[in-house]
Formats: structure tokens, sequence, C-alpha cells
């Protein structure tokens, strides 16, 4: 069966301009948003400070919970409810040991609920200078991963391919970081994994449709660039509208099922896949062409 | 593309029969005898957050050896000086890593130098001032010492905590230095976090100190305390309020013996009240100090010090020989057992801080598993009835090669000996619907030669050929990205980018490899007309 005609006949080019725009004002949306927020909503991987995540065998209400933790001094936790009996509590960085932290909640909250009726399930506690060291190492990890590919791209293709492979990604990571600002998301370690294999998806992606226009270049060597990247474009869209769908289907159920820690990675993916198979269609291509329009391809003029 | 298709078949198949090799272990817990002899029998090793258990990164507190280092040498230095008759007046340390000394007279002030230079290599003499006739020298620790006490500050805290660990009776702990003054612990399975926390934090740094009776300690405790004397304190349970209370002592600076002299200590249970105590056991020479210490000081009062807490400080009835003391203090009998086993483990040469901890409670982690396993099959199933449903036979060949790669990762993953994490868990999740992709480019591919008129046997050629380069070249990009999250990665974020890595090539293997076995089994020899794709 086909779900996607043959031939079609989509004109990418022309709508370029209009998903420019329309990229662009989303990213400043996102990037106001940001400014809007006071910055990004740090985790405490980054921001450094102390999640906890306990289940309770019975009823309870955060109002509770907030009395038990004003009770050791740490009245300035944020409490959030995390699924059926279960609580997080995010405490920002102090300057308690965090020697007896665990130990000095474990024994107000066997206070407040009595033995046994409490379990303390995650505790995740990063000092601020360990918060410092994985900030650093994640820009690293996404700065590196695309010089790494602009130089794979360039050494197989060409380089204002490279570029445009590169400027869809940086695109990419802009949409979802501004999309996770403007919901207000949780920003950790975690959501830049799924940051770096969005930009190792949507690069895949944009490879196999560069791929085509370099085939359809040689093949077709009297036709210009445009309607060589719009012959492409639609010859691959089957398959790029069919890949997507898998990838999907699985970020969907991931979403769905994955569970309450996985819940954010998997919207992450979510989101970026779907910036990655817009950039390659709307993005990637069309720089290539405005590359060149200001400097015509060595390969064309060999003839 | 290699050799025959007999060849092919059985490379395909020697690869699929090693991988579930590896993978038997994990899918039974019982293995038969033969195989736990000869063949491979470790499980895929789960990650912390998916067991459960605690880790850790401890920071060595390396710059306070130093001062540690320096505190004994100006006391040293204070004896070797009165020893000499050389004159001075307030050796103390001033800055956290410098010590200061004022000399009446140039005269004193030669001798001074004369005898660091002949005793102490280690010290070197920053500045030097005259005021009034006075002079005033600063003195430090040269670099090249300083480095050393660094490096072995660390060293030795590694081995004590190993030490500890091991007491403690945790399995496959991993205890490794990271960076320069950093240790990264992790103990899976632990059931007690906190008081695993206690056991690796604590210093441990026991001293025996004299009590001075000769000052009074109402006037130290208003802030005149005595030359080279320090305030501790023993913190005692009040029986009636049940509220803690601290008790202030006046002890001489000096440590006469410290946790060094020590040979063993054991949990006693004491025969009148029935609560625990610690049995200290010096070694010989430690044995021979505390005679003497003991001897030299009947009726005075001897302070038992831990970690700058003070915790009994009985009088001295006699000389005490044998080489045996004992910590009493409140204990329940864990906290006993816990402070023999640091003691034994022996001191750690500077104080430790936590900069990281995470810790996965063991349920958590099986739910986590559960979720995994679910997330899995839903996904798995809807990929496969999605191919089914969209190339007929040919996405039937296509899900054959799914589920090898699939058994494939798992395969790698044992054998490689790679952690799996709960991002892991979502990294295969994801190589389910990623690795559907290499066919659907070659199915794509091999419609549109369909379409040009070609016979089924060369449309497939052609879609296998031309979908190769773009394969490569797009699972090549991809996998530069995963080595980079490899590189940069910490913790469950490497257990995610393994599994990525491995899952890109294993599904490259599958895609074009096993599914063209396929094709070309059916293909072979036969005069078809058509294909279902």
């Amino acid at each position: 069966m086909e779900i996607i005609k043959s031939e079609t006949h989509f004109n990418f080019v022309a709508m370029m301009k209009m998903a420019a725009i329309a990229s662009l004002v989303y990213i400043l949306i996102g990037i106001g948003s940001i400014f809007w927020h006071g910055g990004l909503n740090f985790g405490i991987d980054f921001a450094g400070g102390t999640l906890i995540q306990i289940r309770f065998s019975g009823e309870t209400s955060v109002e509770k919970l907030r009395q038990v933790f004003k009770s050791i001094g740490l009245e300035n936790s944020i409490i959030q409810e995390f699924g059926p009996h279960e609580m997080v509590v995010r405490i920002p960085v102090t300057n308690v040991d965090l020697k007896g932290l665990s130990g000095q909640v474990e024994n107000a909250l066997q206070g407040a609920y009595g033995q046994g009726a409490t379990e303390i399930r995650r505790l995740e506690s990063v000092g601020p200078k360990v918060g410092r060291d994985l900030t650093r190492k994640a820009l690293l990890a996404i700065i590196f991963s695309w010089i790494g590919i602009l130089v794979y791209v360039g050494f197989r293709f060409e380089f204002r391919y490279a570029l445009g492979g590169i400027i869809a990604l940086i695109h990419d990571v802009l949409v979802t970081i501004g999309t996770l600002s403007l919901l207000n998301k949780e920003f950790d370690l975690n959501i830049v994994a799924a940051m770096l294999t969005i930009i190792g998806y949507s690069i895949n992606d944009t490879i196999v449709i560069f791929d085509r226009i370099r085939e359809n270049t040689r093949k077709n060597m009297k036709m210009p660039l445009m309607d060589v990247i719009n012959l492409s474009v639609n010859q691959t869209l089957s398959r790029t509208i069919l890949t997507s769908f898998t990838v999907l289907i699985v970020l969907v159920v991931l979403f769905f099922f994955g569970g309450s820690v996985i819940h954010d990675f998997a919207f992450t993916l979510l989101v970026g896949c779907l910036a990655g198979v817009y950039s390659t269609v709307f993005i990637a291509s069309p720089i290539v062409l405005a590359f060149e329009r200001i400097r015509p391809s060595r390969m064309k003029g060999k003839k | 593309m290699f050799g025959s298709l007999k060849v092919r078949s059985i490379f395909a198949l020697v690869v699929i029969l090693v991988a579930v090799f590896y993978l038997v272990p994990t899918m039974t817990s019982e293995l038969p005898e033969f195989w736990e002899k000869k063949l491979p029998k470790d499980k895929i090793h789960l990650g912390l957050d998916l067991q459960g258990g605690m880790h850790l990164v401890l920071e060595v507190e390396a710059d306070k050896a130093i001062e540690a280092t320096l505190e004994r040498t100006s006391v040293d230095l204070k004896e070797a000086l009165m020893d000499k008759r050389i004159r001075f007046r307030r050796l103390e340390r001033t800055a956290n890593q410098t010590l200061s000394v004022e000399l009446p007279d140039s005269a004193s002030r030669m001798a001074f130098e004369k005898s660091l230079r002949e005793s102490y290599p280690d010290l070197e003499i920053l500045s030097a001032e005259t005021v009034e006739g006075v002079e005033r020298v600063s003195l430090g620790m040269n670099e090249k010492r300083k480095e050393e006490i660094r490096k072995l500050a660390i060293e030795q805290s590694l081995e004590t905590i190993r030490n500890r660990v091991d007491q403690f009776g945790i399995t496959e702990p991993e205890i490794v230095p990271q960076g320069k003054d950093r240790i990264l612990i992790q103990l899976p399975g632990i059931k007690d976090p906190a008081r695993a926390k206690s056991l690796i934090g604590k210093t441990a740094l026991l001293e025996f100190k004299l009590v001075d009776e000769e000052h009074s300690l109402e006037e130290a405790l208003r802030g005149s305390v005595p030359e080279g004397d320090i305030i501790a304190y023993e913190r005692k349970i009040d029986p009636m309020s049940g509220k803690s209370v601290e008790v202030p002592y006046l002890l001489k600076g000096k440590a006469m013996l410290t946790g060094d002299a020590l040979e063993n200590a054991q949990v006693k249970i004491s025969d009148r009240f029935g609560e625990p105590h610690v049995a200290l056991k010096f070694n010989a020479r430690g044995a021979a100090d505390f005679e003497r210490i003991t001897g030299e000081n009947v009726k005075k009062r001897l302070a038992i010090v831990l970690d700058g807490i003070v915790h009994s400080a009985p009088v001295i009835q006699e000389k005490i020989s044998g080489g045996q003391a004992q910590i009493t203090g409140s204990f329940t009998m864990d906290e006993a057992r816990d402070l023999a086993i640091v003691l034994r483990a022996g001191a750690l040469p500077a104080p430790v801080k936590i900069l990281e901890e995470r810790t996965v409670g063991p349920s958590l982690g099986k739910d986590s598993i559960d979720m995994g396993i679910w997330s899995s099959v839903i996904a798995g199933i809807l990929v496969i009835a999605f191919m089914i449903f969209y190339y007929r036979l040919s996405g039937i060949v296509a899900d054959i090669a799914l589920v090898l790669n699939l058994i494939l990762l798992m395969g790698a993953m044992a054998a490689f000996k790679a952690t799996l994490t709960l991002p892991g868990i979502a990294g295969i999740v994801l190589t389910i619907g990623m690795a559907v992709d290499a066919n659907v480019l070659i199915f794509e591919r091999t419609r549109e030669e369909l379409r040009t008129g070609k016979t089924p046997r060369a449309a497939i050629d052609a879609g296998y050929n031309k979908a190769f380069l773009t394969i490569l070249d797009s699972n090549v990009t991809t996998l530069v990205a995963a080595l980079f999250l490899f590189g940069f990665g910490t913790g469950p974020i490497k257990g995610f980018a393994v599994t990525l890595t491995i899952g890109i090539i294993v599904s490259m293997f599958t895609a074009i490899v096993v599914t063209r076995i396929i094709f070309d089994y059916f293909i072979w020899n036969r005069k078809i007309s058509s294909i279902s794709i």
C-alpha cells in the first residue's frame, strides 16, 4: 500500500521563505520566553540542589509534606505531586551538609507519617561545583557533535551541504529549547541526552535528502539546483514521512508508558523529532540553495 | 555484497548464534552445569538507576591534610626550639597554610634559621620583617611537599574507603579516582544509604588527649584559652529530658596517641549493662606508648577524641600495660559496629565532602525495568504491525530484521559488559523505531525502480545498491553524535550512548545483510514476476 503517492510535485522551495519566517518567529518567541522566565528552568544537575522522590502508603497532601520539610529548616523546598501516592521535593542549594541530609529527611518523615509509611525512592543531590562541571560537559558535547558532523558531512558532500545540515540542527535545538521554556519544563541531563539524540536523528534525515540531491545533480547536469532540490525532496518524501511515523509511534509509547522519570525525556524527543523532520524538508536544502546563489558550486562548473 | 548466498547466510547465522549465546544467562536464572563452566555466564549489567543503589562523588579536601601536617610540624618545631634554647614568641598557624613566629633579636633569628635548614627541609621562609627590634618570620611548606601530601591524601583516602566498604559487605562496589581530587563510589543494591554515607564520609581521626586541669575551664570558655590548649565537647543525651547536651572540656592541644597506633577494633558487649562498646587493641609501638603515657599521668584525665568530639575522659587510675583500651558511649549496635569498621580501616588523611549523590531505591528500579519492557513490547508490536500493513511480505522481512536487531543489541550489551541504564532502555525503544529506517529506505528505492519497469530481481538489486551509500552516510553521522554523547556523558547518559551506538551498528547489519539474504533466497533460481512490497 502507499500512503504517499509516488509522484508528488510539491514546490517545497517556494515555501522556503514562509518556512524560514515561521521558524524565526517561533525561535524568537522561545528565546523571549526564556527571558520572560528569567532563564531556563535548570534542574538540579545544572543548578545544584537536591531532589527527593517519596512514595506514601496512604493519602497525603502537599501542605502536610511542606510542614514536615519546614520542621527541618527546608521551608523553601518546592513540592510537586508525581503520580499516585508520590511526591517530588526539590531543595535548592543549601549549606546543609549532604552527609546528613537524607538521614534528617528520613527521620522527619518517620516522625510525621510513622514507621514504614513512607519510602524514599530516589534521592539526587548535586553540589554547585559538580553542577558547573556538568553544564560545561553538556555544552561541549553539543558543540563538538556539531563540529564532528560538520567535518564528516563536509568531507562526504560539500561544505555548503554541511553548513545547511548544521543550521538545520541549530534550528532543531533552538526550537526544542524554546518549546521546553514555553512550557516551563525542567532542563536536566536527560534533556541534554535527548537533545543529542535529536541532533543524531535529524542529521540522519537530512543526509538522506542531501544524498538524493547529490545523485540527481549528477544525473541531470543541466537542471537548475532549485528544481533538483524540489525533485529530491519529493522523491524522498514517502521515506521521510514513513520513518518519522515509526519513530513517532515509538516516542508516543515511551511518553505514555515509559514511566515518570522518562516522561520529559520522551517529550523532548517528540518535539525534537517533529522539528527535525520539518527542518530537513524546509530548512536544510533551501540553505544549500541560498549558498548556491551566493557562490555557484565548483561541481556544476566542471560539467 | 561479499561472496555467495551460502557464505553470507553462514556468516549471519554465526553472528546471531553468538549473540544468543551471550543472551542466555540474562534470560534464565538457572544455567545448566556445563554452561556455567565453559560458556558466557554474565547477565546484562544493570545501572544503579535500574537495580537500585547509591552513586557518590566525593571531594578529598587535600588542603586540610596540608594544614594538619603544618599543625603537627608547628608543635614539633616548638619543642625543638625549646630544646635548643632558642628564644621565640608566639609560634602559631596564622593563615591556613602559613606559620608565623616572632624572634626577639637577630641572634635568635640566625639560630632559628639554622635549625630550620638542618631539620625542616619542607619549610621555607615566605617573608621576614623587623618591627621595633622584633623579627617576625612567616613560614610555609614548599610546593613540592604540598603536592606530595595532596597526592598521598587522595591515594590514602581511596584505600581507606575501599577498606571500609569491603568490611561493610557490599557486593561489587566500584571505587575509583576521578579527576584531580575526587573519588567516585558506586554501591549497587544498598539498603541503608544514610548509614553507608556516614561510614564512608567519617574522617575517623581518633586522638588521645590529656585534659588540662591546671587552667580554669570557665575562663577558657569566656575566651582566654591557654596557649596550646583547645576546647572540645562531649555530646550526651540527658536521660531525663531526652535532649542532647554538650559538655565542654579543656584539652591539651597535642595528641598523645592517634588511631595510627591501633592494631584492631572490635565491638564488645559490656557485662554490666549489655551496652555495646568498641574495644581497642594497640600495636606493639602503640602499646608501649600507651603504657608510658598512662604511667606518666596517673590521676590525670585522658580524653578519647574522635573527629574533634570527646567520647569519654576517664581518670587514669594506674599505668595501663597490655595495650588495651575501649571507647564507650551510648552506641546502638550498628553505630558501634560501624565505628569499629572505620577505626580498623584507619582514618581518612583529610576530610571528604560529598559533591554529588544519587540514590535509587530498589522498588523504583524495578518499576523502571517493568515500564521499559512494556514500552518495548508495545512499541515493537505497533511498528511490526505497521510494517506488515504497509509493505506486506517485505514488511515481514523487515520485521524479522527488527527482532534480530533487538536480539543482537542485547547480546552485544551482554558480551561487551555494557551497562544498561534507564535512558539506555529508552535508547533501545528508540532503536525499534529507527531500525526499520534502513529497510524503509531500501523498500522505497525498490518501489521506485519497479515503477521504471525493472524486473523484481533487478529492482531489488538496484534498491539495495543505491540505498547502501545513503544508509552508510546517514548512520555514520548519527554515530558521530553518539560518540560525543559517550565522550562527554556521565552515568546514565553514557549508558544511553552505548545502546544507541550498538543499535546503529547492529541495525545496519540486520537491515542490509540479513534482509538481503532473505530476498536473495526467495528469488534465487526462480522466475518471479512480482514481489510483495
